[in-house]
This record gives C-alpha cells, structure tokens and sequence, in this order.
C-alpha cells in the first residue's frame, strides 16, 4: 500500500463526498414528493374538484423537473467504483451485485412504465389506472432506494457474507441476512423518512412564496395542508428511524456513536449533548476537556444507546485503548491480530503461488483465526480506528437541530391552515421558505454523520478507505473531481432556473 | 395484438409531441447521458481492473497482491 499516497485517497474520498452529495441534492425531493402528488391525486380522484387536479398537475411538473435533472447522476458512483476504487469493487462485487441489479430492474419496469402513464396519461387512461401509477411512481421510486441503502447498510455492518480468500472477495452467504439487516432497514428507513421530509419542506416552501406574493391563494393553502400533515408525520418518523439508527450504532459502530456524540471517556448513565462547542484541542488519550461549553440530557445516551439509563456507553478512549473493566478490547490488540492475518494471507498466496497445495491450507486455516480482524491490520496507529470527530459531532447536532425546527414548522403551518390564517401569518412564511434549504442542509448533514463518522472503514473493520483504492495517479482524480463539480453545478443551476419558471407560471402552467 | 401496440406506439407519440417543459428535459438528460457515457466513462473512467487484466484469476491475483503488501 505503500505507493497509495493519502493525497489520492483523499481526493478520492472527495470525489465520491461531491458525487454523493450532488446526488443527494436530487433524490429525496424525488422520494417524497413522488408520495406528496399520490396524496394530491388521491384527494382529486375522491373529491372530482378539478382544482385538486389542476395542483396535482402542477407539483408533478415539479417532480419531473427534478427527476430529470437528477435522473442516472447516480451512475457517476458507478464509474468512480471502477476507477478509483476498484479493490474495493473488485471484493464487494458479489455483495453488491444482486441488490443493484434489482434496483436497476425495479426502476426500469415500474417507474419507465407508470412515469409515462402519469405524464401523458390524462384524459387518455382511467382517473383510477392514472391515480394507481403515480402510486406506482411513488412505490417504486422508494423500492429503488432501498437496494442502494441496503448495500450502503451493509458496508457498514458486513453481514451474512464470509471473505473467500481464493477469490478475494467477500461472497454472500444469506441474501435475507443481507436485506434484513438491521442497519440495513434503519438505514433504509431513516434515509427515505429524510426525503419526505424534504419534499414537504419544498411544497410548504413554494406554497409560502405564493401566499407571500398573494398569488394562487386556494391551491397553496391546500398544498400546504397536506405538506404539513406529511411533514408532521415525516418528522415523526424521522425521529423513531433516528433513534433505531443511533441505537444500531451502538453495537455495530460504537466508535461512530461516541464521535458524534463528543464521547471521550465512557461512563455509566452517560449523558446526552443537546447543545456543546467541542474542546479543538481534544484528541484521543489527552486530558483535556472535550467540551468548552455543553448542555447535557443526564443518562439519556446511555437510555438511547442501550435502552438502559445507568448502563455504559463506551468512549473514544475505551474503544481505542480498550477497556478491561468493561470487555472492550484495545485496537492495538485488534491490530496485531488483523496484521497476522494479513502476514497469513500473504503466506496463502506465496503458497498457492508455488503450487504448494499443503502449505496454502495450512495458511488459511491460520487465517482463519484473525479474518475478523483483517481491517485492523492495515492501521498504523490505534487512534488510526478515530474518525474525524468535530466533523462528526457538528454534523450530528446540526441535523438534529434542523430536523426539529422542521417539526416545530409543520406544527405551526398546519395549525394556522387549519384556522384558515396561513395567509396572513407573513412572519412565518419566510421561515417556511427556508425551511427547506434547511431540511435540504440536515439531510446533507446525516449524510456526513453516516460516511465521515464510519472512517476509516470502507467496509466497517474488515476494508479501510485507504486499501480500498486504485493505485492510479492522483492528478486524474483531481481532474475529474473539477469536471464533476461544473457538470453538477450547471445541471444544479438548470433544475433551478427550469423550476423557478414553472413555479412563476403557477399552476395554469402546469 | 397489433392494436394493442399501436395504441401504446399513440400513446407515447401524442404524450411526447405534446410535451412543454419536456422538451428542455429531455435536452438536457440527452446531453447529460452524452457526457456520462461518451465522455466521461470512455476517456476518464476506464474500469481499472477490467482494462488491465484479461482474466478474473489475473484480477483476483492482483487484488490479492495489493491487500497483502507490506506496509
């Protein structure tokens, strides 16, 4: 690994950070206003108001803007897979296989097929068979999701696979240990309830610039009814998924959970962070204070990690120098182990090499003493085991915070429609506006929480970051990495222009 | 049978002739896909292995090798 240098494992990470996070600007919006227009429809469909039609109409023209602009953005992670990563492909590639090739059937046949039925298919189908395939668009855009998430939840608790040293490669075991993980379902769950919550934020937030500007009145009074419902219920949701996600960490990324947490030192009845700017001179093993000023829930982590307010959660120091009192294991110990792994792997190659057929099982059964440990292996040093922790923290409780304004914004929204005094309400419109780009900036934040807060793991403790890139030269990365950011801006910047014309032509565009 | 298919050959000529927004979309996603795949995919993202090595035993053994270097 030695000709890997971190500036094209960082710039590698960087590449797929932006890719990812371009990607993620397009597809929540899809996820949930795929279900806010199966609302809409359903409501014209009961009521035959032509009114519920007409903004039916209009928040689908929305959603096909977004569609299009984000469709196949995804397929750039496949490209840079191959390229940059292609150890990491290589040893996943049975894994990921079967999930992303059901993706790719699932979008094909049910959102090509019903995608056409909902645009082109008024006045020419049933309101029934039209109404059944944008339900069909909301399904399938969301089961599209879940293969994705599913392979993404396996990267970070590898289940229901064993690693073929013959082939080098981690090979399924158990397809419905895989699909059932259950990071896997948290992950799935949490990420798609972020979605709905996105596209609530959106509807509130056009709905909020037409009342603000006094125009199509009715409709975004009604658009915002059933925006706020959603979001209510998304924000619930959000919260259950959030609480099943944190609580998974705590047994399969413990390190992960004590980084956003600000967690250096372990304790029983450990107390929850609502609010805390980090100590920036805190590092693994000092005796600093992790925090210059903090506002603590007392035993609520140690009541949300495990479900017992006076059990123990383990900090940063634990994790990495172990922990004896408790049963945690030091890093420098999985390190040794992992290391002879790797030494018993490399000995099962030069066996296999020479044809020595004897030699090589004698190797593998060695290796099989220490192959839970291979990742470990590659480290240089424990605190190597630390993901970046400030990053971690700020992006965790920035999401928090968001998620809850948003909560704190469908209660008003839904309040004053329910008066009938949205309208008039113009201090909050503003705020409905932003909640959005808001939402939009939590998202990204638990996007941060979830990838940053697993480093250095490619595939949690068995493939870190650094092993799982191609040795190519760094200067292609960087200049890809600048191809993508002017691709994704001017394709960020059209989506924007395109809707900001369809929003100002109001639904008599539609 | 042939009805069928002409009905659903209508179906999408009308829905695409009578398209607004549309036609800027479909632009753009044309254009999208011409420089993912005929740009971007052929000229800057071979795939590493598959370029490389003519056999999955080469690429298995290359990985391999990669994984158990010394560091």
């Amino acid at each position: 690994m030695s000709e890997i240098d971190l500036g094209l494992v960082n710039w590698s990470r960087a590449q797929f950070a932006l890719t990812a996070m371009y990607h993620w600007m397009f597809v929540p919006l899809t996820l949930g206003l795929s279900f806010l227009c199966a609302f809409f429809e359903t409501i014209y469909v009961k009521t035959g108001d032509e009114k519920w039609k007409q903004l039916t109409k209009f928040w689908m023209t929305l959603f096909g803007v977004n569609f299009a602009i984000g469709v196949a953005t995804g397929i750039i992670l496949e490209f840079e897979f191959g390229t940059n990563w292609s150890n990491y492909s290589w040893m996943v590639g049975d894994i990921f296989g079967a999930p992303l090739a059901v993706e790719g059937i699932v979008a094909f046949f049910l959102e090509a097929t019903f995608f056409a039925v909902m645009f082109f298919g008024w006045e020419r189908v049933s309101k029934g068979f039209h109404l059944f395939s944008t339900w069909m668009v909301a399904v399938g855009s969301n089961l599209s999701a879940l293969w994705i998430l599913v392979a993404n939840g396996w990267m970070q608790h590898p289940v229901g696979m064993e690693f073929n040293p013959e082939s080098v490669r981690f090979e399924m075991q158990n397809f419905w240990e895989v699909l059932f993980s259950p990071v896997a379902i948290a992950k799935f769950t949490h990420t798609t309830s972020a979605g709905f919550m996105i596209a609530a934020a959106f509807v509130i937030a056009v709905s909020s610039w037409f009342l603000l500007k006094r125009r199509h009145i009715q409709m975004a009074t009604r658009s915002i009814l059933v925006a706020s419902v959603f979001g209510l219920f998304s924000f619930a949701y959000l919260g259950l998924t959030g609480d099943e996600s944190a609580y998974s960490n705590a047994y399969t990324q413990p390190m992960k959970l004590a980084a956003y947490e600000g967690l250096f030192d372990g304790e029983h009845g450990a107390d929850l962070v609502a609010f805390g700017i980090l100590n920036p001179a805190v590092l693994p093993g000092s005796d600093e204070d992790p925090f210059l000023f903090s506002v603590k829930i007392p035993a609520m982590l140690s009541l949300l990690a495990n479900r017992s307010a006076d059990s123990f959660v383990p900090g940063i120091n634990d994790l990495v120098y172990g922990n004896e009192a408790e049963g945690i294991v030091g890093v420098d110990e999985m390190m040794q182990r992992g290391r002879q792994a790797r030494i018993d792997l490399a000995a099962f190659k030069d066996a296999r090499g020479a044809g020595d057929d004897a030699a090589a099982e004698i190797a593998l059964a060695d290796f099989d003493l220490n192959r839970d440990f291979l990742g470990y292996g590659y480290l240089q040093t424990p605190e190597d085991a630390v993901p970046p922790v400030q990053m971690s923290f700020y992006a965790f409780h920035i999401m928090v915070f968001l998620a809850v304004f948003f909560g704190f914004i469908s209660i008003a929204y839904l309040v004053y429609t329910t008066k009938g005094t949205i309208a008039d309400k113009r201090w909050l419109l503003p705020l409905g506006i932003a909640s959005f780009f808001l939402a939009m900036l939590a998202s990204q934040a638990g996007w941060i929480v979830a990838e940053v807060g697993r480093q250095p793991w490619a595939i949690q403790s068995m493939l870190p970051v650094g092993v799982a890139t191609s040795n190519i030269g760094a200067g292609n990365v960087i200049v890809t990495f600048w191809m993508f950011a002017g691709l994704f801006t001017l394709l960020l910047l059209a989506e924007i222009k395109i809707m900001l014309r369809v929003i100002s032509k109001g639904p008599e565009g539609a | 049978m042939s009805s069928l298919f002409v009905k659903v050959y209508r179906f999408y000529r009308d829905g695409f002739a009578a398209m607004t927004v549309g036609r800027t979309l479909w632009k753009i996603i044309f254009i999208k896909l011409f420089i993912m795949f005929a740009v971007l995919k052929l000229f800057f993202f071979p795939d590493f292995l598959s370029t490389r090595f003519d056999s999955d035993e080469q690429r298995s053994q290359y990985v391999l090798e990669q994984i158990t270097r010394e560091p």
